[in-house]
């Protein structure tokens, strides 16, 4: 494989035809430009049947950008005592888990595609990107096993305050300790979101916002227009509902 | 992703915790999930090939057989296992879909094989994953390609002309396929010779020959012998045109036929001929009449009804119709390019051949198709260096399509040879079904006739039943009950094709009502033909009748005398019923169906001793005595 500096001899040549064009300009003047024509066809020609290479500088050849990512989850026993789950309970999880990413780790745009096909008439994106950051725990784009088991021990097997405290970390976008009403309308909207165009009765375009400003009644004490985690799970624990329906998803796994 | 979809599905129920504090109502009650938690390993036993699996991956898709309950039926209880019967091979990639979810086409196996386990198994084909999906398909498309050609083959060629078939059509029918009569045969040799004829002289008459005397110019032959050759010409011309006559007679759509390419290239070939004839001999015209005669080569395109290759070759240039097209067209493209370039390029040389465009064309043909004459060449560098890039590029642009033309008509031709094969298996493969057929049919009429259906002791039972097997036994058993429930009998194709010729000559009395008229008329009438058939039916052996035939015969066999119960089929007994020809009156019926019992006509029939077997109609099957006995035909 030839490499030309190639810009520097075009040049040359140009400036050569160009004095040549000049002096004999009436006869040869077409026959040049043709001539000029057919050898700059004849390199694109050369380049593409890779027999020259226009670039000057050196070229990395990245033919297949190998994805060699592959996280392994530490031990079986280790896990056991970060989580509450049994260890048959972790076998069946990570084999599910492995099935499905078989480098070990979950990016945004799998969670989102999982999402999407549970939820299929409304847009579940906005709402899977927030439930990734919650379970990306490190902030390093990518769930591993064992963020995914931590987050699911916390929802299914902690006691309610570490629920209610993994809900708030949730809806807490920016992770400041206080929720505020625009990060309770992003939320909102993207639960919303999910249920799609087609409801009964008809999905009003207040109906996040109006949601969001009963939430902060119930729950802003002080009425800062913040929502701090003890205001939450004070709230959270006077509201029977709440409390009753925080062991709805026990038997999940 | 019917997998992922199960597998996340717990993680995105417990994900559902964000939202119960913002929840306006309370929340529903999740199911009760009855079964285990725990996840089990089943055993699947597949020819002696154990596999095993969760069980929650087969669970994966409940509409297939492992999915669903249906593998209870399959379940061994003493060796805890799932076990069936199937190809081992195939099952695994059965169990791979439920593992990935994906199914894979493995390029080895049969497709129809595959397609049968599949629909065993419950799975659609339509999952096939997209590596797979073209070449299953393309192997589908094939096998049903060449099951719809073999059944056409088999029904064009070789079935039997139908019986009423007009002159015209079996005219037809003798111009499609030559094989089926001999007279179609030696027409079509005589044509094949006269269109060789025709050729050669067509080819001779231009041949110089020697001078007439006097005369120092070689003249052609057809000059010279012109009247021979004339009458040559018109020899052909007659056949080929009382040919086309005649086919034109017999086609079955005129208008189709007037249409088809061997019509027309039949018209071509004797219109030159005619035209002659027409035309005056005016040396204005005789030009255009010369430019007429090359149409008569046209003849050697006849050819191709007698030769097969010939026909493959065209059927193949159709077929690579859009690569001949697509060559075609890269080579127009190239030669005007070329041929611009060069023209260009050579226009300063003094005294060039290459005057102009058009003119260039030429060279660049001849170069690109490599073939280098060398009346045109360049002079100049600019154009020799092109004129080489010219050749080589020609080179690969012919050399593309080709791989293509070649692997159609290959393709076409192996067909054409499977077919040829096919046909000729086909004629066995018939012949062992009949054989097959007409074995068990055999096997049940010596049941019978060995007096099996009878409740015999169990002396004569040992006697009578040979070594059969169950399925035999339980055969023969079922056939008695249908013939018990129509009340007609089985028997074999001589008596049936007989029953079959004497009601299509007369016995049209076989189906009124009043039977002792019939008697009279049937014993006084044809006693000749029914001696003559009683005759062949007591010579008769058994062989199965071809086809299934709607309508039962029976045939009765009355004893006069009162002999011993026995039955008797037509088919072992033969020395019994030549010895008890004279007692017995025969008689014949042919009914349609069951008929309620008439009356006897024992005691209606006149003696006809002379006679040893008369054949009467009697609408009646049911009421026989037991001195008659019925043997029906299938």
């Amino acid at each position: 494989m030839l490499r030309l500096a190639l810009r520097k001899d075009l040049s040359r040549c140009v400036s050569v035809m160009l004095m040549f064009f000049r002096e004999e300009w009436e006869v040869e003047g077409l026959q040049t430009v043709g001539f000029l024509l057919i050898v700059c066809s004849s390199l694109k020609l050369l380049h593409f049947l890779g027999l020259i290479d226009f670039s000057a500088e050196d070229s990395i050849e990245d033919d297949f950008e190998l994805s060699t990512v592959c996280h392994r989850p530490e031990g079986l026993e280790k896990l056991q005592e970060q989580t509450k789950f049994t260890k048959k309970e972790l076998q069946v999880l990570y084999r599910g888990f492995k099935n499905e990413c078989p480098s070990g780790v979950v990016n945004e745009d799998t969670f989102k595609l999982i999402y999407s096909q549970f939820f299929p008439q409304g847009d579940s994106s906005t709402y899977a990107h927030f439930l990734f950051e919650a379970f990306d725990t490190n902030k390093n784009g990518s769930v591993s096993f064992e963020d995914f088991v931590i987050g699911l021990s916390i929802i299914l097997r902690g006691t309610i305050n570490d629920r209610l405290n993994w809900a708030f970390n949730l809806y807490d976008l920016n992770k400041d300790g206080c929720i505020t009403k625009e990060e309770m309308l992003d939320i909102m909207k993207s639960i919303y979101d999910m249920m799609g165009k087609y409801t009964y009765p008809c999905m009003q375009d207040d109906a996040p916002r109006e949601h969001v400003e009963n939430f902060f009644q119930k729950m802003d004490r002080n009425h800062d227009g913040v929502v701090t985690i003890d205001e939450f799970i004070e709230s959270c624990h006077k509201d029977e509902n709440i409390m009753q329906s925080m062991q709805l998803f026990d038997n999940v796994i | 992703m019917a997998a992922g979809v199960a597998t996340w599905l717990p993680f995105a129920r417990a994900a559902a915790v964000g939202w119960l504090p913002l929840a306006k109502k309370t929340m529903p009650k999740p199911p009760v999930d009855k079964k285990s938690r725990n996840d089990e390993i089943l055993i699947v036993n597949v020819s002696g090939l154990r596999f095993q699996t969760w069980k929650n991956t087969l669970d994966r898709y409940p509409d297939t057989l492992l999915g669903s309950s249906e593998k209870e039926f399959f379940y061994n209880e003493e060796t805890q296992e799932y076990f069936f019967d199937r190809d081992p091979e195939m099952f695994r990639h059965i169990l791979n879909f439920y593992r990935t979810g994906k199914l894979h086409y493995p390029r080895q196996e049969c497709i129809q094989a595959f397609d049968e386990e599949l629909a065993f198994y419950g799975i659609v084909p339509d999952i096939i994953g997209d590596c797979c999906m073209e070449e299953y398909r393309d192997r589908k498309k094939e096998n049903q390609e060449r099951l719809a050609e073999d059944t056409e083959a088999e029904m064009a060629t070789d079935t039997p002309l139908p019986p009423n078939s007009t002159p015209r059509e079996r005219l037809w029918r003798a111009f499609e396929n030559p094989h089926t009569s001999t007279m179609a045969l030696v027409f079509y040799y005589v044509t094949g010779f006269f269109i060789a004829v025709s050729v050669i002289a067509n080819v001779v008459e231009t041949v110089p020959c020697q001078p007439l005397k006097g005369s120092k110019k070689n003249l052609p032959c057809g000059e010279k012998y012109q009247v021979a050759f004339f009458c040559m010409d018109t020899a052909c011309v007659l056949i080929f045109t009382f040919e086309y006559l005649m086919r034109l007679f017999a086609a079955p759509s005129r208008c189709k036929f007037m249409r088809s390419v061997m019509s027309v290239i039949d018209v071509v070939a004797i219109m030159p001929y005619y035209i002659g004839l027409v035309m005056p001999e005016n040396e204005d015209v005789s030009g255009a009449f010369v430019t007429l005669r090359v149409f008569r080569v046209f003849r050697i395109f006849k050819f191709s009804r007698h030769s097969q290759g010939l026909r493959i070759l065209g059927y193949t240039l159709k077929s690579c119709a859009s690569e001949l097209g697509f060559l075609l067209f890269s080579l127009t493209m190239a030669i005007i390019i070329f041929a611009t370039v060069m023209f260009y390029a050579e226009k300063g040389t003094k005294g060039t051949n290459f005057t102009s465009i058009p003119a260039s064309f030429w060279y660049t043909i001849v170069t690109m198709t490599t073939l280098g004459y060398g009346d045109m060449v360049p002079n100049t560098i600019a154009g020799k260096i092109f004129g080489s890039i010219c050749s080589l590029s020609g080179v690969l642009v012919i050399a593309l399509p080709v791989p293509v033309i070649v692997s159609n008509f290959s393709r076409i031709y192996h067909q054409n040879q499977r077919a040829d094969k096919m046909r000729a298996q086909q004629k066995v493969r018939l012949a062992r079904i009949r054989l097959a057929k007409k074995g068990t049919t055999n096997a049940f009429l010596q049941y019978k006739e060995e007096g099996g259906l009878q409740d015999h002791d169990s002396d004569s039972a040992a006697l009578c039943l040979k070594n059969r097997s169950s399925f035999e036994h339980q055969h023969h058993h079922l056939l008695h009950c249908l013939e018990k429930t129509t009340n007609h009998e089985f028997t074999d194709e001589l008596t049936y094709s007989e029953m079959c010729m004497t009601e299509s000559v007369g016995y049209r009395t076989s189906r009124s009502t009043s039977i002792s008229s019939q008697q009279a008329v049937s014993s006084s009438c044809c006693p000749r033909r029914a001696k003559r058939r009683a005759i062949r039916l007591a010579n008769s052996t058994v062989s199965v009748s071809r086809g299934s035939v709607q309508e039962l015969d029976t045939l009765q066999i009355q004893k006069s005398t009162a002999g011993p119960q026995s039955r008797s089929s037509l088919n072992a007994r033969t020395e019994d019923l030549k010895l008890n020809c004279d007692q017995r009156d025969y008689t014949a019926a042919i009914i349609s169906i069951p008929t309620p019992p008439a009356n006897t006509p024992d005691e209606s029939l006149p003696p006809s001793p002379a006679v040893p077997g008369i054949l009467r109609n009697s609408r009646s099957t049911a009421s026989f005595t037991h001195e008659t006995f019925k043997v029906s035909s299938l």
